[in-house]
C-alpha cells in the first residue's frame, strides 16, 4: 500500500463510518421503544403497588411524555454531543455507567480473545502439521466439541469441577469482596477469578480459530509456490511459519476482527453464569427493566466498536498481504 | 393527650414479644462481635432509597440502612423501633409517638419529630402510592416537643400503625430532601439513614457493601461489622455460590423451589419459610372478566375445583408455603378460618361447565383460553405448564403465552390477557393489601388494582365497613362476610399463601426474629466463631 493513500482513505471511511453509526443509532432507538412496556411500568410492576400518579410522576421524569419523535430528537443531539444521557431509574449517568462495567468486561474479552487466538491458531497449525494423524483427529475433535457445546453448559460445569469438587477456584463474581488486599494479591485473586470465564468464553473461538487455521493451511500447503520453495530446500519449519501460516492468516483475521468488535459488547451468558460485573450484563438488565437510556448507550459503544475493528481489519489485511489495497 | 386502654394495650403487648427474642438469645450463644455476613441480592435494585424506589430486593438492604417508627412480630404485634411508645386515643383518631433519644443519622445530626413528620407527610406520601392512598387520612401532624409526634386522622383507620415498618414509611434525614426534587437529591446514591449499617460501597453488577455505624442508637450493637450483597443473576450460580460456603445467607427468589430440598439435605445450612408474615403474598390465577366465559361464576367456579392446591404446593413449590383457603392469608389480620373454597374435584368441576352450556367438541375442548406466563423464574413456567394440563382435564385448552416483566406489567395494567398469575403482599390487613383486588372503584389500567374487572357492590359496601370501622369487632365482622361472598363467588382463583424460603448457614443467628425476616435491620445478628 502506498502511504499517501492512506488519508484519503482514512477520511472515507471516516464519513461512512459516521453516517452508519448515525443510522445505527436512530434504528437502535426505535427498535427499543417498539418493545412493550416501558420504565415506569417496570417499576410499577415491581413495587408491587401503583396508582395513576406514580406512573404519571415516573413518566414526566423520565422524558416519556413528549411525543416520539421529539425524544428521538432530544437523544440524537445528545448523542451527537457525545452526552449518553442519564438513566432516570439508576439515578446515574449513562456514560458514567458504562465505563464503571468497562474495565471488567475488556478483560475478560481481552483474556478471552488472546487465549482463543494464540491457543486456536497454534492447535489449528499443529493439526495441519500432522494432518491425518493421531494428534490431529485428537485436536479436531476437541474443537468440535466446544464448538457443538453450549457456553452455559461448559460454564457451569468448569463450575462443578474446579469450584465444589476440587474447590480451586471461585465459582462467581471479579474479586474477593471484604478482604484486605495489596499490589500483587490483588491480581493473584483477580487472575483465578478471570480463568473460569475466560475459559468459558475462549474456549468456543478457540475452536473456529482452529477448525479455520487447519483448513487453510492445509488449501495454503497445496499451492505452487510452497512446492517450489521445498523444491528449492527451505527448511520444513520456515515453510511452514513463512510461507503456509502467513497466507493462511487471512481469514483467521477476518473472523478476529468480528470477534474483536465484539470485544465492547462483552457476553451476556458467560456473565450471567459467573456474575461478572460486565457490560453484557448492564444491557441485558437495562433491556429487562426498559431503562433505554442505558441500554442505547451500550448499543452505541458496541457498534462504534465494530465499525472501528472492521476498518482496522481492513488496514491489518494491507500489512500481512501487501497485495490487498486499501480502498475507500 | 389521652392514654386510651387500647393505646396502653398497644405499648405492652410489645413487651412479650421482645422478650421472648431475648429469650431466645438467652438460649442460644452470646452474641459475638465482629464478622463480615455475604449475602446475595436479586435482581440488582436500581437505588438505595426506600419511597423512591420499593422493589423487594431495595427494601432487604435498604432495611439496613433506614429504619421504621415500629416493626412487627410474627403474629403482627407491633414492636418499638424509633418510637420507644405510643398511644391511641379512644375514638382511634389521634396516635401520639415518644421516639428513641440519642437516635442519629449517619451525618451525625440528631433524629427529631420533625424529619418523622417530613419522612411521612411529605417524603413517601408524595413517592409511594401506598403511603399516598393512608397518609391522605391524616389531617394534623404536630410535633409537640423534638421527640413527640402526634399525627390527628380525619376518620378512624384501625390498620394505621402497620404503615410504620421500615419498608412503608423508613424515616428520612429532612435536611438532605427538603426543598428538593426527591428522585434526584444527592442522598439518594448515598442513602442516610439511622439504621445499624451505613451506606459503604456499591461496585454496580458486583456488590452492595454495607458497615457497621460505630454511633448506632442500641449500645454495644449492631454485632457485624460488615455486610456485603453480592450480585449474582443466574438461580444455578447462586446455589452454588451458597453451597460452596462464599456467601452464607440467601433469600427470596434467590433460590429456586425445587432447590430447596437439596439445601433442606445440607447439614450446614438452615432452611427457614418464615419471617414473610407481614408481607404473606397470596398468588392467584388472575381471570380477565371482560373475556367470556370467565363473566360466569360457573365456570370460575370450575377452574378453582379443577386445580390441585396441594400439588402445586408440595410438588412445584415442594413446601414453600401453602394451598390458599380464601383471599385473605391466614397470618394476615381477619383470615376467616370458615370461609373456604371448593376442594379438588375434577367431576364436579366438569359438571359445571356442562351446566354452564359449555359443551366438548370432538377434540372434547370446550373453549380456549390464553395464559400469560408470570415472567419471574422457572418456577412460574412450571406452574404455568401444570394449569395448562389441569384445565384439559376438564376440557379448557390453555395456550401459553411467555413473554418479559416489562411486556407482563404492561398488558396486565392495560387489561390485554386472559388469564395470568399475579400475587401481592397483603401488608398485614386486608384493607391495606387484599381490598384493592376486588372493590370496583379500584378497576384501573395499573397494575395491583383491580384489573380483573370484577364487580359487585355488596363487596365494595362490606369493604367499605371494614375500612371505615374503628372498632376490630365490626371489622371482624365484615371481614368474615366479605371472605364468604368471594369464596363463592371466586372472582380470581387462588392458589398458594406463598412463603420464600431464607436459606443460611448455621453460624448466622438471628436471621429471622420478626414477622418481615430478612428486612429487619439485622442489629441482632451475629456469627458464631
Amino acid at each position: 500500500m502506498e502511504a499517501s493513500k492512506l488519508p484519503g482513505f482514512l477520511l472515507r471511511r471516516g464519513v461512512k463510518a459516521a453516517i452508519v453509526v448515525l443510522a445505527i443509532v436512530v434504528c437502535n432507538f426505535l427498535l427499543v421503544h417498539a418493545a412493550p412496556g416501558d420504565p415506569a411500568s417496570v417499576i410499577a410492576g415491581q413495587s408491587g403497588a401503583a396508582d395513576a400518579v406514580f406512573l404519571e410522576q415516573l413518566r414526566r421524569q423520565f422524558g416519556l411524555d413528549q411525543p416520539l419523535h421529539v425524544q428521538l430528537w432530544i437523544y440524537l443531539k445528545s448523542v451527537l454531543s457525545l452526552d449518553l444521557g442519564f438513566s432516570h431509574r439508576q439515578q446515574q449517568p449513562v456514560a458514567a455507567l458504562v465505563l464503571e462495567r468497562l474495565p471488567a468486561t475488556l478483560l475478560l474479552t481481552g483474556a478471552a480473545f488472546a487465549f482463543a487466538l494464540a491457543a486456536g491458531v497454534t492447535l489449528g497449525a499443529l493439526a495441519a502439521q500432522r494432518v491425518g494423524r493421531w494428534a490431529d483427529s485428537v485436536i479436531t475433535v476437541i474443537a468440535l466439541t466446544f464448538y457443538a457445546t453450549p457456553l452455559f453448559w461448559v460454564g457451569l460445569m468448569l463450575v462443578l469441577v474446579f469450584s465444589v469438587w476440587l474447590e480451586w477456584l471461585p465459582s462467581f463474581g471479579m474479586s474477593s469482596v471484604g478482604v484486605e488486599m495489596h499490589g500483587l494479591e490483588v491480581v493473584w485473586d483477580v487472575a483465578q477469578h478471570l480463568l473460569l470465564p475466560a475459559l468459558t468464553l475462549g474456549l468456543f473461538y478457540l475452536a473456529v480459530y482452529a477448525r479455520l487455521t487447519r483448513a487453510t493451511m492445509l488449501e495454503v500447503a497445496d499451492q505452487d509456490f510452497v512446492k517450489t520453495a521445498r523444491a528449492k530446500g527451505v527448511p520444513e519449519g520456515r515453510i511452514l511459519r513463512a510461507h503456509v501460516l502467513r497466507n493462511a492468516l487471512l481469514p483467521v483475521i477476518t473472523f478476529a476482527g468480528i470477534q474483536a468488535g465484539q470485544l465492547l459488547g462483552g457476553s451476556i451468558l458467560v456473565e450471567t453464569v459467573f456474575a461478572w460485573p460486565g457490560i453484557g450484563r448492564l444491557a441485558f438488565e437495562a433491556l429487562l427493566a426498559r431503562d433505554y437510556p442505558v441500554l442505547l448507550g451500550v448499543f452505541f459503544c458496541t457498534s462504534v466498536m465494530v465499525v472501528l475493528f472492521n476498518l482496522l481489519t481492513d488496514l491489518l489485511y494491507a500489512i500481512i498481504d501487501p497485495r490487498v489495497e486499501v480502498a475507500g | 393527650m389521652t392514654v386510651s386502654r387500647r393505646g396502653l394495650l398497644a405499648a405492652t403487648a410489645a413487651a412479650p414479644v421482645l422478650m421472648r427474642v431475648q429469650d431466645a438469645l438467652a438460649q442460644g450463644i452470646a452474641p459475638r462481635r465482629g464478622g463480615t455476613l455475604t449475602s446475595i441480592l436479586t435482581p440488582e435494585p436500581p437505588v438505595l432509597q426506600i419511597g423512591v424506589n420499593n422493589q423487594g430486593p431495595t427494601l432487604v438492604a435498604a432495611g439496613k440502612i433506614f429504619q421504621g417508627l415500629l416493626t412487627f412480630s410474627p403474629t403482627l404485634e407491633p414492636i418499638p423501633v424509633l418510637a420507644k411508645s405510643w398511644t391511641i386515643s379512644p375514638d382511634g383518631r389521634e396516635y401520639v409517638f415518644r421516639l428513641q433519644e440519642g437516635v442519629k443519622f449517619h451525618d451525625g445530626t440528631p433524629m427529631t419529630a420533625d424529619d418523622v413528620i417530613f419522612s411521612i407527610t411529605k417524603f413517601h406520601f408524595e413517592l409511594a402510592p401506598r403511603a399516598r392512598a393512608i397518609f391522605a387520612l391524616i389531617d394534623k401532624a404536630e410535633a409537640p416537643d423534638p421527640l413527640t409526634v402526634r399525627l390527628t386522622l380525619k376518620q378512624p383507620f384501625q390498620p394505621f400503625l402497620l404503615m410504620f415498618d421500615t419498608s412503608a414509611c423508613a424515616i428520612v434525614p429532612k435536611h438532605l430532601f427538603d426543598g428538593q426534587d426527591y428522585r434526584t437529591a444527592p442522598a439518594v446514591q448515598r442513602p442516610v439513614g439511622t439504621g445499624p449499617f451505613r451506606f459503604a460501597e456499591w461496585q454496580r453488577g458486583n456488590f452492595i457493601r454495607l458497615e457497621r455505624f460505630a454511633d448506632y442508637w442500641k449500645p454495644g450493637q449492631p454485632y457485624l461489622d460488615a455486610i456485603i450483597y453480592r450480585i449474582v443473576p443466574d438461580s444455578q450460580s447462586r446455589r452454588l455460590a451458597l453451597e460452596t460456603g462464599q456467601v452464607q445467607l440467601t433469600q427470596a427468589s434467590d433460590i429456586e423451589p425445587f432447590d430447596v430440598p437439596a439445601m433442606r439435605s445440607r447439614p450446614n445450612l438452615e432452611v427457614s419459610i418464615k419471617g414473610w408474615e407481614y408481607f404473606s403474598p397470596l398468588s392467584w390465577i388472575e381471570l380477565n372478566h371482560r373475556v367470556k366465559p370467565l363473566d360466569d361464576v360457573r365456570v370460575r367456579q370450575a377452574i378453582s375445583m379443577a386445580i390441585d392446591r396441594n400439588f402445586i404446593t408440595q410438588r412445584l413449590w415442594f413446601g414453600v408455603g401453602r394451598p390458599a383457603t380464601n383471599p385473605v392469608a391466614s397470618t394476615t389480620r381477619f383470615h376467616d378460618a370458615s370461609a373456604k373454597i371448593a376442594g379438588y374435584d375434577v367431576k364436579a368441576a366438569a359438571a359445571l361447565l356442562d351446566a354452564a352450556g359449555l359443551k366438548p367438541n370432538a377434540q372434547g375442548v370446550r373453549f380456549t383460553l390464553k395464559h400469560l406466563t408470570l415472567p419471574y423464574g422457572e418456577v412460574w413456567t412450571r406452574l404455568a405448564e401444570y394449569l395448562r394440563q389441569s384445565l384439559r382435564q376438564v376440557g379448557i385448552a390453555v395456550e401459553l403465552e411467555s413473554t418479559d416483566a416489562g411486556s407482563w406489567a404492561r398488558r396486565v395494567g392495560a387489561w390485554e390477557y386472559d388469564t395470568t398469575i399475579n400475587f401481592v403482599y397483603q401488608f398485614g390487613d386486608p384493607t391495606l393489601g387484599v381490598e384493592r383486588t376486588y372493590v370496583s372503584t379500584n378497576i384501573q389500567k395499573v397494575t395491583f388494582t383491580n384489573t380483573g374487572g370484577y364487580a359487585n357492590p355488596k363487596v365494595d359496601e362490606l369493604f367499605a365497613t371494614a375500612r371505615n370501622s374503628a372498632d376490630p369487632k365490626d371489622r371482624q365482622a365484615a371481614f368474615s362476610a366479605v371472605q364468604k361472598i368471594l369464596c363463592e363467588e371466586v372472582p380470581q382463583i387462588w392458589l398458594m399463601e406463598m412463603a420464600f424460603p431464607t436459606i443460611h448457614d448455621k453460624k448466622v443467628r438471628n436471621a429471622i426474629t420478626n414477622g418481615l425476616g430478612v428486612h429487619a435491620s439485622f442489629d441482632d445478628v451475629f456469627l458464631t466463631a
